[in-house]
């Protein structure tokens, strides 16, 4: 019901919006909640579990019972709290977990069913059999008890991450935080102000206390204008702070579009924020208690304060006859603001024997609200005192059960909040978070006036440990009443009384918990699942800790709260992994001949961040095969060209450079001529293999090592660390060339008569024998040559400054295609390797030795090294350890499968007899069979055998000849030319 | 007889202009990496001041001006641009030619502190990082450097290979911004 006169909201702009298919009209300023209200809907949900009608019961971000699910499609935004939307033009909202209408929700069924549904009943009734658990009883209950969905389309409303800086952040503008803010800014001080709400002010909206002589609303405003003309001051409305973290960092959401359906091209739906403060000031404020008794769920039991806001701010009265119980001063406060609307008060009820009176209402002082009746809504409430019960008729109840402090944050880096036994209440414990300071109501100071008072206090001291200095400041003249009250925590009686609205759960589920043993708070709440909803059970924590400790026969201090995480309040995945989607899940590398490849259609493969072209299919080819087994006769036979200038490729310089990489690798690098090219292996620490490639001297001081495409980074880092950590005598300096040189390899008995196409100077095998590396004159353009093979061809890489790459990757493609070859892909560089029995990460995977891969003799007995010694400790070189061998099929079955296990002919394949496995496969088009790469016990000793591989997985047997790794051209003759 | 034709990291992707920032690539001219040897810096530090007139720039700072300057590039390395390093240079340093190797872009336009503010973990507002100073930070999720080189002005460089992630995070931060008037 709209109240005349009382509001702040802007009552010339009237507001169309549409909840469970039926069109409303609210006031701009609105929430939905309020906007509800004032239509006189009170029912908007229904329970988690039990299915029970539900109305709003708060008007913030705590709201437990009031959750919708706003828009269609594909932008469907679920479990949205009535309390904090804003309506708009357009607004379409539902409600929640109700089958077939909010009304009528047959599920509803579930409450009959109570008496056996408390808290552990899905532990104690679904333990057996064990497979129904996932498979039956989950997906049912999951059915049954649940929240809004998404739509399962994706949403095209984009998040976006920020960062923000400043001196002072501060977390609220309510009286505190916008006198902290205030006193902070004058100084000079560079200050975010956040609020989550639309309108700062908090507090000051919903109550109707004057601070410095005018209305409180009034001076927000001048306050907030005062604030907006300073460059110094950021205010962020609409902003949660919802994570406090290590070195003043602090997770923030702002919600940017919830409160229209304007989408300007771009705009994010939702921010999230990384701010970092040098110091903050907490003015988070307080949240109202229930009091649980029994059905004290109906709509239209609220809590106090949330009714006074609907009337001060948004001028809605939630009900015609209202009446009020609790256990402080606020409830008067309510009823005196009823009043003033013109709204009937049938009764005041407190708790407190020594309640003041009143000759405006009745007050029935120590009683006790014990029970609720109505139809889906509140109709009437028993009062219960001494001399007994009397039913009075209502349609709504206020209660209050006095308030808790925000001290979320102040735990989020694992502090506990303290017990305050005069306002019955935890409080932060100073210094919980480096750098923040409490102020206000979130500190437990309650009045205005203190509230005033704290926030000027936190700023000066923030102010203090940032070099500035305040100026003097007193706090506004406001109200400043004692805050007076006895424990309400619930109301003996039959019945259910519900503490945790979210999850349905009862004073009496406590109980059982405690009379089940689970009497840590931590057991209660997993038992019950009080808390566990998204509310994170603001609405209820304290009440049942304190129903737990009194069922336990310990005070509330030590039964002690459960841990408060980030976030504060629920946040969208969306928001926390804004821009990592499509194309921003990570960085996109790509070569210079990647439009190239692109263009003939070529599928790519991710090599780390790379993409590289995994076969180039030409016309007729339908299958990967066809273009593989083509592009390994053509290298074997012609020419091929492949994209390397993946491969890591670091400068290494320095007097020292040759005595470091004798250090970094197994073998000799010191005693390599200038202009010539080694094979290079490398360990790490623990002595097990680390990456490989070669490294080539360009002069006496200088060499240019290759690492493999996925170890580039790390290798870096290594030669890094050991240089920085290891060996500073050493005097040698790293700069990574990787992205500075397109390299091509050019492979195949026709790779020279192919390059002395394109160098300036031809070479020949004299000038330029296997392993020879030098410049060379590219077309004019001043490049590099490497004769190296990593086919087993007579095979070159050829490298220029990367500006030329995608123009000479064409020029060798186009002349390798009239040559009768063309270009390759991973897959055919993956069968050349494999026939030659190259190794790749596949092999050296990070639990293979030297000995293993079969190069034991290549770490120096000359010289030390990095993982030398720990290469040889017992075990890395013994008898029976999984070393590399070839496989090739010769049974029935001729299929080989990367991955599978290896076993005595004989043996039955089961782990105990497991002998190694496969780490490499691949048809090879030249052998006319499948090859397979894998470590078997003692393999190299094993030549002839045969042994079988088995894929369990796959249910693949194959029996396999154990043979030398280098299937083809053993002798190496055709590298040579 | 073929001619190898250059082509520039950005080639296609820019310039791009959202709201009031642009983005267009630069034209850096060679690029060199200047690693000093063992006890060094200072050496190198007086062979640039007398070939360059430019010192070795501290960490977190940019000697120099536009044309030829020195960016402080992490740990022990700077990269000189604009200008062919001096012979003097390399018997003080290791000097690499990183001419093809960075995608140099700059971020002009009233709210570029803002674009960057969506994806750099640095305070990049004028009153901290002025112009003069640069970083070596993250980029959204690329390793970057970052130079202020004027009042709205922003030096970027990320690997070459990665020039189109580096327009497409730019484009949609530049794009969030603009939205928001």
């Amino acid at each position: 019901m709209r109240v005349a006169g009382k509001g702040l909201i802007d009552r010339t702009e009237t507001v169309p919006f549409v909840f469970d298919g039926v069109g409303y009209e609210g006031f701009r300023g609105d929430t939905l909640a309020s906007a509800l209200l004032a239509n006189g809907i009170r029912l908007m949900g229904r329970s988690f579990k039990y299915h029970r009608p539900r109305g709003v019961l708060t008007a913030g971000s705590e709201e437990p019972n009031a959750l919708v699910t706003v828009g269609t499609g594909a932008r469907q935004d679920p479990n949205v709290r009535a309390t904090m939307q804003e309506i708009y033009p357009g607004l379409d909202a539902r409600s929640q977990n109700r089958w077939p209408s909010l009304s009528f929700d047959l599920m509803g069924v579930n409450d009959l069913a109570a008496p056996f549904l408390g808290a552990g009943f899905y532990y104690k009734t679904f333990m057996w059999p064990k497979s129904f658990w996932e498979k039956v009883y989950e997906p049912v209950i999951r059915r049954a008890a649940g929240l809004g969905a998404l739509s399962g389309e994706d949403n095209a409303d984009k998040c976006e991450s920020a960062y923000a800086f400043c001196d002072l952040l501060v977390i609220g503008a309510g009286p505190a935080g916008l006198m902290a803010a205030l006193v902070a800014a004058r100084a000079g001080a560079d200050v975010i102000l956040a609020d989550e709400n639309a309108r700062m002010g908090g507090r000051l909206l919903a109550e109707t206390y004057e601070v410095d002589g005018k209305p409180g609303h009034a001076w927000v405003d001048e306050v907030l204008t005062e604030l907006r003309s300073m460059e110094n001051v950021r205010l962020m409305a609409r902003t949660t702070v919802a994570g406090a973290y290590d070195q003043g960092t602090y997770a923030a959401l702002e919600r940017v579009l919830h409160h229209t359906d304007h989408r300007p091209h771009g705009a994010p739906l939702e921010t999230y924020w990384r701010i970092v403060a040098k110091r903050s000031v907490l003015a988070a404020g307080a949240l109202e208690r229930p009091v649980a008794f029994r059905d004290n769920d109906r709509p239209g039991i609220m809590i106090a304060g949330a009714v006074r806001a609907y009337l001060n701010r948004w001028g809605v009265s939630p009900g015609r006859n209202v009446t009020i119980f609790g256990n402080t001063n606020d409830i008067h406060r309510t009823a005196r603001d009823l009043l003033d609307a013109g709204v009937h008060v049938a009764a005041v009820i407190d708790s407190r024997h020594d309640a003041p009176l009143s000759d405006d209402y009745e007050v029935i002082r120590g009683a006790q609200v014990s029970g609720s009746a109505g139809r889906k809504g509140l109709e009437s409430i028993t009062v219960r005192r001494a001399s007994g019960e009397q039913s009075i008729q209502t349609d709504c109840l206020a209660m209050t059960g006095g308030w808790n402090p925000s001290v979320h944050l102040t735990c989020h880096m694992n502090a506990r909040p303290a017990w305050q036994r005069d306002i019955e209440a935890f409080v932060p414990t100073p210094g919980a978070v480096p750098g923040m300071a409490a102020a206000g109501a979130c500190n437990g100071a309650f009045s205005t006036a203190a509230c005033l008072r704290e926030g000027i206090a936190a700023a000066e001291a923030c102010l203090t440990d940032l070099d500035l200095k305040a100026l003097k400041t007193t706090a506004p003249l406001a109200e400043d009443a004692p805050y007076q009250i006895s424990p309400l925590w619930a109301v003996p009686g039959k019945g259910r009384a519900w503490l945790d609205f979210q999850n349905d759960v009862t004073v009496k589920d406590v109980k059982q918990a405690a009379t089940e043993n689970f009497r840590s708070v931590e057991h209660m709440k997993r038992y019950t699942t009080q808390g566990m909803a998204t509310d994170q059970g603001k609405n209820s924590n304290v009440a049942a800790l304190a129903i737990l400790a009194d069922a336990t026969g310990r005070g509330i201090p030590e039964t002690g709260t459960t841990t408060f995480r980030p976030p504060y309040s629920p946040m969208a995945i969306a928001a926390l992994g804004a821009g990592a989607e499509g194309a921003g899940f990570k960085p996109e590398r790509f070569t210079t001949s990647h439009k190239a490849t692109a263009a003939r259609k070529a599928p790519v493969i991710e090599a780390g961040l790379w993409y590289r072209p995994s076969y180039i299919p030409r016309e007729g080819e339908t299958t990967w095969r066809q273009s593989c087994d083509r592009e390994v006769n053509m290298v074997r036979q012609v020419v091929g060209v492949v994209d390397v200038s993946t491969l890591g490729k670091i400068d290494i310089q320095g007097a020292d450079a040759g005595a470091f990489l004798d250090f970094v690798y197994t073998n000799m690098f010191s005693t390599l001529k200038v202009g010539r090219a080694r094979y290079g292996l490398m360990l790490r620490e623990d002595g097990f293999v680390m990456d490989d490639g070669t490294t080539a001297r360009l002069d006496e001081t200088h060499y240019l090592m290759t690492t493999t495409t996925a170890g580039a980074g790390d290798v870096m880092k290594h030669l890094e660390f050991v240089h920085q950590g290891l060996r500073q005598d050493l005097d040698v300096s790293f700069t990574s060339v990787t992205e500075q040189w397109a390299q091509f390899a050019v492979a195949g008995p026709k790779s020279r008569e192919l390059l002395n196409g394109v160098l300036d100077t031809p070479i020949d095998d004299e000038s330029w024998p296997f392993m020879a590396c030098g410049s060379v004159s590219v077309l004019g353009v001043q490049g590099r040559l490497f004769r190296i093979s990593f086919s087993g061809e007579h095979a070159y890489e050829i490298a220029v400054p990367a500006r030329y790459g995608a123009s000479l990757f064409d020029i060798l493609a186009e002349r390798a295609e009239a040559l009768g070859g063309g270009l390759y892909g991973m897959e055919a560089l993956n069968v050349l390797r494999i026939e030659k029995g190259f190794i790749t990460h596949a092999e050296i995977h990070g639990r293979t030795t030297a000995y293993d891969i079969g190069m034991g003799r290549m770490v120096s007995q000359k010289k030390d090294c990095i993982g030398k010694t720990m290469s040889q400790r017992p075990g890395l070189e013994e008898p029976g350890r999984e070393r590399l061998v070839g496989l090739k099929p010769i049974g029935e079955s001729r299929e080989l499968l990367a991955g599978a296990h290896l076993y005595k002919e004989e043996a039955e394949p089961v782990r105990v007899n497991n002998q190694g496995y496969l780490t490499s496969v691949c048809y090879s088009p030249t052998l006319g069979t499948m090859l397979g790469l894998g470590f078997l016990a003692d393999g190299p000793e094993r030549y002839g055998e045969v042994v079988k591989m088995v894929d369990h997985l796959r249910g693949v047997t194959t029996l396999c000849e154990v043979v030398n790794p280098v299937f083809f051209d053993p002798e190496g003759g055709r590298v040579r030319g | 007889m073929d001619r190898l034709i250059a082509k520039t990291p950005s080639d296609g992707l820019l310039p791009l202009t959202v709201g009031s920032v642009t983005l267009s690539e630069e034209d850096a001219g060679v690029i060199h990496s200047i690693s000093p040897f063992k006890d060094q810096r200072k050496a190198v530090s007086d062979a640039m001041k007398a070939t360059h007139e430019m010192t070795y720039p501290a960490a977190n700072r940019m000697t120099g001006k536009a044309g030829a300057r020195a960016i402080w590039f992490g740990y022990s390395q700077a990269m000189l641009m604009g200008v062919e390093p001096d012979v003097s240079l390399s018997k003080h340093a290791a000097i690499v030619d990183q001419s093809d190797a960075w995608t140099v872009v700059r971020l002009q336009g009233d709210g570029a502190e803002d674009v960057l503010a969506r994806l750099v973990p640095v305070d990049m507002r004028s009153t901290h990082f002025k112009r003069g100073h640069t970083a070596r930070t993250l980029l959204f999720h690329m390793t970057a450097s970052i130079s202020r080189v004027g009042d709205n002005a922003f030096l970027i460089m990320v690997f070459r290979s990665m020039a189109e992630t580096l327009v497409h995070d730019l484009k949609r931060a530049m794009e969030g911004v603009a939205a928001r008037g």
